[in-house]
């Protein structure tokens, strides 16, 4: 089982990623994304020297999460340029300090960062321990780093354990 | 669709326009604001919404005008989420790296230049990754 599919969840997103694209519920098209569900990971697996261990539920309900957010910010981000002239904006940097250690989880949450509301990833520090962020518009920095540490990485160290 | 206007119509154009909206929205803010790392907080964003709003507004026309199923829409959708940050942190690191070495041809900007985060580290643009962590080649 583990030799020939070293990594199910790869496999199993392959599969769906295939399905959709060809867009056609069909058993041969289902077939020729299984196919590939097997072969790519098992040509690949080189590449892949660790695998992180991810809980599915709680990742589900995490981007369910940020969908939402994605949303709200679109309608902030748009206030903001509509109505909030430059003299009034508070453009800060943050230094987020990082429970998170493995390289995925601090990938996704720095991506999370980036889509959701007025703030963008801008670097990691070299001791993987800082994320660099720009805020668009943060009167109280300290607020901001607290707010993205409450509401995104709580949830992401329970789901990359 | 002989006469009258469809609901599925309606639906389709309001979300059209609201999706043009955003995307006007987000083109405008690369316009105004005052620097770059202002004007990244645009097309990361405003422009997603834009973009989904047309993506779904094609996935009703697909579903209830011509009466088929897609799903490519989702695709779009996914690989939009997945290369907006990568490339908002390409951008936001040569920004980082031109500011350091001091380019005259590079302004600040409102926020001005980011401190290291701490006594003895500094980002990763400007230093390589130390011992340990995942950028680290040796170690791996």
């Amino acid at each position: 089982m583990n030799r020939l599919l070293p990594h199910p969840g790869l496999s199993a997103l392959l599969v769906a990623m295939w399905m959709v694209m060809v867009n056609d519920i069909s058993f041969g098209s289902l077939f020729l994304g299984i196919v590939i569900g097997i072969v790519v990971p098992l040509f690949t697996a080189p590449w892949w020297p660790g695998r992180p261990h991810v809980r599915f539920a709680p990742g589900i309900a995490y981007v369910g999460l940020v969908l939402w957010d994605i949303i709200i910010a679109n309608f902030e981000v748009a206030a903001i340029i509509l109505f909030k002239p430059n003299r009034d904006l508070r453009p800060a940097w943050l230094t987020v300090p990082l429970d998170l250690t493995t390289p995925e989880a601090i990938t996704v949450f720095a991506g999370t960062i980036s889509l959701t509301p007025g703030t963008v990833s801008a670097d990691v520090s070299a001791c993987g321990k800082y994320l660099l962020v720009h805020a668009l518009h943060a009167p109280e920095p300290g607020a901001e780093v607290a707010k993205v540490k409450a509401r995104y990485e709580s949830r992401l160290m329970r789901i990359f354990v | 669709m002989t006469g009258g206007v469809s609901l599925a119509e309606v639906v389709v154009s309001a979300l059209i326009v609201l999706g043009g909206a955003f995307a006007l929205i987000g083109s405008w803010g690369l316009v105004r604001l005052p620097s770059l790392m202002e004007r990244l907080h645009g097309p990361t964003k405003a422009t997603t919404l834009g973009l989904g709003g047309i993506l779904v507004a094609s996935i009703v026309w697909f579903q209830f005008v011509r009466g088929e199923w897609t799903t490519h829409e989702l695709l779009v959708s996914v690989f939009l989420f997945v290369t907006a940050p990568i490339s908002a942190n390409m951008i936001a690191k040569v920004h980082l790296l031109r500011l350091r070495q001091g380019d005259a041809s590079e302004p600040g900007g409102p926020a001005g230049e980011p401190l290291p985060p701490a006594a003895g580290v500094d980002w990763a643009t400007h230093e390589a990754p130390q011992l340990g962590t995942p950028g680290d080649l040796e170690g791996d």
